[in-house]
This record gives C-alpha cells, sequence and structure tokens, in this order.
C-alpha cells in the first residue's frame, strides 16, 4: 500500500533547499542592517580617534588659529538639551499613549491624537526648529537652551506616544481584569499594572525618540544656537556637539575638522552609553522567568 | 466570614446580543455553588455580573439586582468596592508577570494603597497556605516571577492573591479547566477547604467537579437558568428534562 502523504524526493530536496535559501536571506538582511553601522563607526574611529585627548573633554574651543581645545562646553549643552527634551517629552508622550490606548480607544479625540502624532512625526527637524524660534525665541527676543530643549521634547513625543500605545495594547486583557478583579481602581491597574507590565517595550520607545533627538542639528539652529563659552543656564545661548560638528564641518581649517570628527565619535559614542546604561538599569530588577 | 447572594430578575447584553434572561438565584453562604451548562450558555456571563466585571466590556448592559447581604451591588456602592468584597479566579491563570510571587500575592492590597511590612508578610503566608501553595514556593517568594511557576501553581497563586484581599464571596470561572488531573485534585481539595470560610461560586464544565464540590448546583441553558437545586438532586433525579439530557450527555 501506497501512503498518499509521502512526498518524492525532488520535493523534500526542494523543501530543504528552500528552508536553507531562506535562512540565507534573513542571514544577509541581518548583515545589510547593522554594515552601515559598524562601517560609520570604523570610519568614525579612523577619523577622529586620533583628536581625541583629555583637552578635548576638558577644554573650550579656542580661537582661529590656535591648535588644541575641546567640546567640554558642547558634551555638558548636549546633556543638558537632552534633559530638558526628555523632561517634557517622555511623560508627555507616555501620557498621551496612555490615553490612546486605555481611555480614548476608538474614540473621536484619540484619532486625532494618533493622526496628530503621525504627522507630527514626519515634520522635518528644520520646520520643528523654525517653529520654536517663533513660538519662543521671537517673544523673549534672545536664543536659549530652553528653547533648544522644547525643540528636542516635541520631537520626542510622537514616537513615545505611539510606541507606548502599542506596547499597552499588547499587555493581554487577561491582566487587566486579574488587576480590577482584585477591586484595584482603573487608573491605579493601569499606572502599576498595564504600564509595568509594557515597561520594556514604553522605555525602548523613549530610547530610540532619545537617541534620534540626541543627533539633530536643525531644531537647535534656530534655539539653543551654540555658544564658544561654558554655560549652563538655561536662559542663554548653549553650545551642543551636533551644533560644534556642523560649524566646524563647514569650516575651512583643517585643525576644525579633526575636532569635527572627534566630536562626531563623542556624540555616537555617548548615545550608545547613554541607551546601554539606561537598558542596564531598568533590566536589573527583573525576576526570573518574567516574561 | 462568607456572606449569601440573592440574584433577582438579572438581564445582561453585549450589544444586542441577549446574554441572560430574568435570572433568579440565591446563592447560600459559606458554601460552594456550582454552574453547568453548554459553552455560550452564559454561565461565564452570569459569574461576571456577581462582581460587575460584566461591565469593564464598553458594549455591555446589566439590569436587574444583586444583593450582598444589605446592599444590592448595582445601586449602593462602586464596582471597586464590590470587587473588593468579591473576588474572583479566571479560567486561565493570569499572574502579573512582572511581578514576584510576594509581590503577585500582595498586589492587591499594596495597590490600595496598605504597605505594613508586617502585616503583608503575615497576610501573603497565610494566603499562600489556604491556596495549598506556601510549601511549593517559600524558598523563592521574592526571587521568582510568578509567570514562572507552572500552570497548576500559577492557578493557585491566583487564588492566593485573591484570597489575600479578604473577599467574602469567591466566584471561579472554570479555575481547573486547563489543568492537568493532579492540579485539578489539588484545586478541588482547596475550594473543599475554602467554602467554610468563603461563599464560593464556581462554574465548571466538568460535571464530576460539580458533583464533588458543590452542595448546590445551577444548569443554565441559552442565557436561562433552567434548574437549580441541591447538587445530588440535579445529578440523580433532576426536576427538568433538559437538565436530565444535558447530565447523561444526549447534547451539549
Amino acid at each position: 500500500m501506497t501512503r498518499q502523504y509521502k512526498t518524492s524526493t525532488a520535493k523534500r530536496m526542494w523543501r530543504t533547499a528552500s528552508n536553507h535559501i531562506a535562512t540565507g536571506l534573513a542571514i544577509l538582511s541581518t548583515i545589510l542592517v547593522i554594515t552601515p553601522l559598524i562601517v560609520i563607526f570604523i570610519y568614525l574611529l579612523y577619523k577622529g580617534a586620533s583628536s581625541l585627548n583629555l583637552a578635548f573633554f576638558t577644554q573650550t574651543p579656542r580661537p582661529v588659529g590656535e591648535t588644541g581645545g575641546g567640546m567640554a562646553n558642547a558634551i555638558l549643552g548636549s546633556g543638558l538639551l537632552l534633559a530638558v527634551g526628555s523632561a517634557l517629552g517622555v511623560p508627555i508622550g507616555i501620557a498621551a499613549g496612555i490615553f490612546l490606548a486605555e481611555f480614548g480607544r476608538g474614540g473621536k479625540l484619540a484619532n486625532l491624537v494618533r493622526f496628530t502624532a503621525d504627522v507630527l512625526n514626519g515634520v522635518p527637524s528644520i520646520v520643528m526648529g523654525i517653529s520654536v524660534y517663533s513660538l519662543i525665541v521671537l517673544p523673549q527676543k534672545h536664543f536659549s537652551a530652553l528653547a533648544g530643549g522644547v525643540a528636542l521634547g516635541i520631537m520626542m513625543i510622537p514616537t513615545i506616544t505611539r510606541t507606548t500605545e502599542e506596547m499597552l495594547l499588547m499587555v493581554p486583557h487577561a491582566i487587566r481584569e486579574a488587576a480590577l478583579g482584585l477591586g484595584v481602581p482603573n487608573w491605579r491597574s493601569v499606572l502599576s499594572i498595564t504600564l509595568r507590565t509594557a515597561s520594556p517595550g514604553v522605555i525602548t520607545g523613549c530610547m530610540l525618540a532619545f537617541a534620534r533627538v540626541a543627533g539633530e542639528t536643525a531644531p537647535l539652529l534656530f534655539t539653543a544656537f551654540g555658544n564658544q563659552f561654558w554655560s549652563v543656564n538655561l536662559n542663554q545661548p548653549i553650545a551642543a556637539l551636533p551644533l560644534q560638528i556642523y560649524v566646524y564641518a563647514l569650516s575651512p581649517y583643517d585643525e576644525w575638522h579633526r575636532l569635527a570628527w572627534a566630536g562626531a565619535l563623542v556624540l555616537i559614542i555617548l548615545i550608545v552609553v547613554s541607551v546601554s546604561l539606561v537598558r542596564y538599569v531598568t533590566t536589573r530588577g527583573v525576576l526570573k522567568g518574567a516574561s | 466570614m462568607g456572606v449569601g447572594l440573592q440574584v433577582t430578575n438579572l438581564n445582561a447584553w453585549y450589544g444586542t446580543n441577549h446574554a441572560l434572561l430574568d435570572i433568579n438565584l440565591p446563592i447560600p453562604a459559606n458554601g460552594a455553588t456550582a454552574l453547568i451548562g453548554p459553552s455560550g450558555c452564559g454561565k461565564s456571563t452570569f459569574v461576571r455580573c456577581l462582581n460587575r466585571m460584566h461591565e469593564t466590556n464598553p458594549i455591555a448592559r446589566v439590569t436587574g439586582s444583586v444583593r450582598m447581604g444589605d446592599i444590592d451591588i448595582y445601586a449602593d456602592v462602586s464596582p471597586v468596592e464590590v470587587r473588593r468584597r468579591v473576588g474572583m479566579v479566571f479560567q486561565r491563570a493570569n499572574p502579573f508577570p512582572t511581578m514576584s510571587i510576594y509581590d503577585n500575592v500582595a498586589s492587591g492590597l499594596r495597590l490600595n494603597g496598605f504597605s505594613n511590612r508586617r502585616i503583608l508578610d503575615e497576610i501573603v503566608e497565610r494566603s499562600l497556605k489556604n491556596a495549598a501553595l506556601w510549601e511549593e514556593v517559600k524558598g523563592d517568594l521574592k526571587k521568582k516571577s510568578g509567570a514562572s511557576l507552572s500552570g497548576g501553581q500559577q492557578q493557585r497563586l491566583c487564588i492566593a492573591r485573591a484570597l489575600a484581599v479578604d473577599p467574602e464571596v469567591l466566584l471561579m470561572d472554570e479555575p481547573a479547566s486547563a489543568l492537568d488531573p493532579v492540579s485539578t485534585a489539588k484545586i478541588e481539595d482547596l475550594i473543599f477547604e475554602l467554602k467554610s470560610q468563603y461563599t464560593i461560586v464556581i462554574v465548571t464544565h466538568n460535571m464530576q467537579q460539580a458533583a464533588r464540590v458543590a452542595e448546590r448546583t445551577g444548569f443554565f441553558l441559552n442565557g436561562k437558568l433552567v434548574e437549580f437545586d441541591a447538587t445530588h438532586k440535579i445529578f440523580t433525579n433532576p426536576g427538568d428534562k433538559r437538565t436530565e439530557d444535558y447530565i447523561t450527555g444526549r447534547f451539549g
């Protein structure tokens, strides 16, 4: 008796081959995704590492013609701008995401918010800079770190909102019911159970937004403006790494070009370090077997 | 101590689907009441009406009254208050995955603002003992996630979590349907232990289970309560032809 489901040798060989082809394609795509990052990083190391020294991290820029000097003020400025941006963007972004996923589901307002967030995500960053320029810089009549931070913060909101929404919607309904069934008020259940269960994904969203705006130059051109000197005053123009790189890279001086490369290298390293640090801190408390 | 429930003219809808029709049912205190019936007959909807979980579905609607002691849970108190007094165990074990075993059990109290460590420790231990889980988990209460336990242990963890807030009524919606026979037997033993202190309502597809744990049994069919009587009467001498057909396996 022949078995109907037994396949021919040719078919089986094709099945094995197609399996290998699919696996090969997946590996190839992975390599294609990682390659640019590695190439950029190696190129930055090659161009910038030689200009890195202690002075780069401790000194402010020297005037044209003098050698040496560093970007200490720009590193600090970027940190301050990102702190202001995150302080604004993370809470608003997460709160809007919670609204979309938990309270406004399917409502008109939620659809409007979702649509606005998607459009905001597509607004060119230079437009964001101009908008904040007319909203904050013009009325104040001077550039400021605060305006730069606000521009970065607004740019963070849509990414954080949409990832928060997606991550909250992935939390199983059974988990929400478990909390409500214990007599926990809805708001408490949303904050302490749903958001907490979704927190790894929400944090990833925040980090994505953070890493994206950390390298932005355009929104800072008309807001933070840049500064050759030390400043920690939020009400004054402030230096930022991307701005400094932009100015130095466009200059006609070789010394400044080298510093621009070093600045780019430092910017990337700082982003990688801060993202890894947040990941490490937030996953440290995860329990054995937690999903 | 448990408290009895008196259900009067309860109707429930999902959108336009009339899921429960004029249910009248007394649920005695400190005992186990089983609800049986084919899938989709309204058993789960019915128990979800007893702690107002039904209304968490935006398209759901309820009329009628459920009295718990002297209060009408639909008129006199908020749903949050009702759910503190009427605990629930779901069909699929649903421990909070980010929380340790300890935190899972303490969650109901903590999320309502209770934070006295010493008393929490006591309540967690007592609840886990009552749920027959203490011996298995006492070594890694704070080390392991609730989600790392086996299916049967997770369900007992959920029972412990429900017991920790000290409810008067405990609703169990097919608590053993996803479990193996050994875990099922443990849950049944547990129900047997607990019913002296709590009023238990258990939905089950397993008629032997109903016969083993419950003093009274109700048979639901197409959103109606066909028959409600002492368990031995339902299973040996049912008053309604449809009940007899169902328990003898002629349909459903």
